[in-house]
């Protein structure tokens, strides 16, 4: 009696709520799935179905080739620093060491910072004749100068950078949570085995991390997919599309060429490319949570 | 029910009811004017003309709808998103041209304003080449507040003085004082295309020596073919002038080029006249700091760059709005405007002593050479094209391959429903 109107507020506050993720999340991706079949390349309207054509265009284009090799470029070299850094500054740092509350603001300070004023600052550093390159000359380092995200082979290595500036302490932070997590026995039983340091972190700590390399592969990887305004702000497309993502491809196709069916397209690749890494974590939580 | 489900089912109404509720009265006196001059003398010049219309129409409320950032790139996505929204500011700044044809007039979201400008005479004193600009079918669609123009040329007097170096007319005397200036190791052309319009800009000035204001015209008609003889000579020029350009040109934007000038770095460089609007700013003198001239092989031609004022239908205060665009091409309007813009009037009736040497010789250019519409900025080509234009010429800047781009741009022509 009593759940049955408890019920009823409940489903009346919630209502709401899934109304609005109903249409604002699901209802505008179906939509744009449907913007992306149609010929709409004008700023009028045109919803005439034209099936895969934008798509088979897209993947045609070089700047769009660019833009995937750029993404997966970006997206592994970026994680894997974040990750080997984050983790060899939680390692240092579960040393306790004095100060470490310093440190450890000190190294997730970045995080707080909004990646356009990340890309602001890096992109005046890493200038190629200013920043940096000019603090290399005036200590006699001269031989040090690199050209940065001005030469196109490197350029995106210049963004991947700046990144993990901003997102290394992150990892950094979950990876000492996971550290201070591991029981100490275990780790007294395996000193008591014999096993030496290195041993001790390559069988034992870094397994049983996995669970949150795992959740911050998921975090910074779809944060690397979309990656916008970060690279919008530092290089642009960078020469020759050397530092072109699909995020900043499709705002230009969109809001300045008025493509915006082929803006829809490149979206909905970036949607997808998201979803290849996140659905195979939500299935496996999910059997998980339905097992216990 | 409980007492707490009430409040929280009241509290869920209420949220989705608070953005109906908060929609402004519209019948408010009020005049909003939408546009990217954020800078230095270009919200002056805006400022100005907001002084004559307070004047004029007192007890308007104006409201300056600005967005800041490159060109106004920022700024049309902002205003693409309103207007499709159907809530259009009263008026807004558009490039006269293909801007304005094909993105607004065509699509149905303008209103005519040839009567208004019948009452006023504009006709008579613009240009017809500049009128023809911004009408479409007979009727007049916007009105021309400014002229910039996009070929000039534009030097460091001292460095030129004192290497005995006199301003090039074709590409190849441009090579000749290159060698010259790099044989005394300074960087000949400053160029900063991190934003990538920069390099398209150069590049549509040398397409117009390459080919002529008529071939240049036809490009935009399907007449001149992308892949012909006069685009590849262009392109072939283009890729020697890079390679006499300062090397991190990658990492910096126009205004920076421009200021490598002034720093004594680099000798020349090739950008529109808000160029010398930069050089005022930082207290620089046309024919004593700076000197100027024609890009190489343009004599004769001016590229023009209209900023104009329309009329969007279903403007809030629509009475306002025509009054508004009264004073935008008025005489008065356009003498307080423009010596503060760093722009010539679109009227050729202004007195010329209120603008400095530069202008002035713009002015009279602007009165005696064929007058062609530049690409980059709005006014040949839809904003289609414009788009993969600038990308074309950014992979251009890196590779250097002829053929390759010669192709882009005949797709790109194509996809633009320029060229069959």
């Amino acid at each position: 009696m009593s759940r049955a109107r408890d019920r009823l507020p409940a489903v009346l506050v919630l209502v709401p709520s899934v109304v609005a993720v109903g249409v604002f999340v699901y209802g505008f991706i179906g939509w744009t799935a449907y913007v992306s079949l149609s010929g709409w390349t004008t700023f009028i309207p045109d919803l005439s179905f034209v099936g895969r054509r934008n798509y088979v265009e897209l993947f045609q284009t070089f700047r769009f080739q660019a833009d995937l090799r750029n993404t997966v470029v970006f997206t592994l070299t970026f994680l894997a620093a974040c990750l080997v850094l984050g983790f060899l500054l939680a390692v240092l740092l579960d040393q306790r060491v004095r100060g470490e509350a310093l440190f450890r603001n000190v190294f997730l300070f970045p995080m707080s910072i909004s990646f356009i004023v990340t890309g602001v600052v890096w992109q005046w550093l890493l200038n190629p004749s200013t920043g940096i390159n000019l603090l290399l000359e005036h200590v006699g380092l001269g031989v040090l100068r690199s050209p940065w995200y001005t030469e196109p082979r490197i350029a995106i290595f210049s963004v991947v950078l700046a990144a993990t500036w901003q997102l290394s302490g992150f990892t950094m932070a979950m990876y000492l949570a996971g550290l201070r997590g591991i029981p100490e026995e275990l780790l007294e039983a395996a000193r008591v085995d014999g096993a030496s340091e290195w041993a001790l972190y390559r069988y034992v700590v870094v397994p049983l991390l996995a669970p949150i390399t795992l959740s911050a592969v998921i975090v910074l990887g779809h944060i690397s997919l979309k990656i916008f305004d970060l690279v919008f702000a530092m290089t642009g497309s960078g020469p020759a599309f050397s530092t072109d993502v699909p995020g900043v491809f499709m705002f230009e196709t969109t809001f300045r060429g008025n493509r915006f069916a082929e803006g829809a397209a490149i979206a909905i690749v970036m949607l997808l490319l998201v979803a290849v890494l996140i659905v195979p974590y939500l299935w496996s939580t999910t059997r998980q949570e339905a097992r216990t | 029910m409980s007492r707490r489900g009430h409040v929280a089912i009241l509290l869920a109404i209420a949220l989705l009811l608070a953005p109906t509720l908060t929609v402004q009265g519209a019948g408010a006196n009020q005049l909003e004017i939408f546009s990217w001059w954020t800078a230095g003398g270009e919200a002056d010049g805006l400022n100005a003309l907001f002084q004559i219309y307070r004047r004029k129409y007192p007890g308007v409320e104006i409201i300056n709808a600005t967005v800041a950032g490159g060109a106004g790139t920022n700024a049309k996505a902002v205003l693409k998103t309103r207007m499709q929204g159907g809530n259009p500011p009263d008026s807004f700044q558009v490039h006269g041209g293909a801007e304005l044809i094909d993105t607004w007039v065509k699509t149905g979201f303008m209103e005519p304003i040839t009567a208004i400008a019948r009452e006023e005479g504009w006709q008579r004193v613009m240009p017809r080449d500049l009128v023809q600009i911004v009408s479409y079918q007979g009727e007049m669609y916007s009105v021309p507040v400014n002229v910039h123009r996009g070929n000039v040329l534009w030097y460091n007097k001292k460095l030129f003085d004192d290497n005995g170096l006199r301003a090039p007319t074709t590409w190849e005397q441009f090579f000749q004082v290159a060698q010259t200036l790099r044989s005394k190791g300074i960087t000949p052309l400053a160029l900063g295309d991190k934003n990538k319009w920069e390099a398209a800009h150069l590049f549509e000035d040398v397409l117009l020596a390459s080919l002529g204001a008529n071939g240049y015209r036809g490009l935009w008609t399907g007449q001149t073919p992308w892949t012909g003889e006069g685009v590849r000579r262009a392109l072939e020029t283009m890729a020697r002038i890079l390679s006499f350009a300062n090397t991190d040109h990658a990492a910096l934007v126009w205004d920076q080029a421009v200021q490598l000038l002034i720093d004594g770095k680099a000798a020349m460089n090739v950008m529109g006249d808000w160029a010398a609007g930069y050089f005022t700013s930082k207290g620089w003198k046309p024919n004593v700091h700076y000197g100027f001239a024609p890009a190489p092989g343009t004599a004769g031609t001016f590229v023009v760059v209209t900023d104009t004022f329309g009329l969007p239908k279903r403007a809030p205060h629509r009475q306002n709005a025509i009054n508004w665009l009264r004073v935008a091409g008025s005489k008065e309007g356009q003498e307080a405007f423009n010596p503060l813009k760093g722009s010539i009037c679109a009227r050729t009736d202004c007195d010329m002593s209120k603008f400095d040497a530069y202008l002035q010789s713009s002015a009279r250019d602007f009165s005696r050479n064929a007058l062609v519409p530049s690409e980059v900025h709005g006014s040949a080509a839809p904003e289609t094209f414009a788009t993969e234009f600038n990308d074309i010429v950014n992979v251009f800047v890196t590779r250097r391959d002829v053929a390759a781009a010669q192709r882009a741009l005949q797709q790109a022509c194509v996809r633009a429903k320029m060229c069959r």
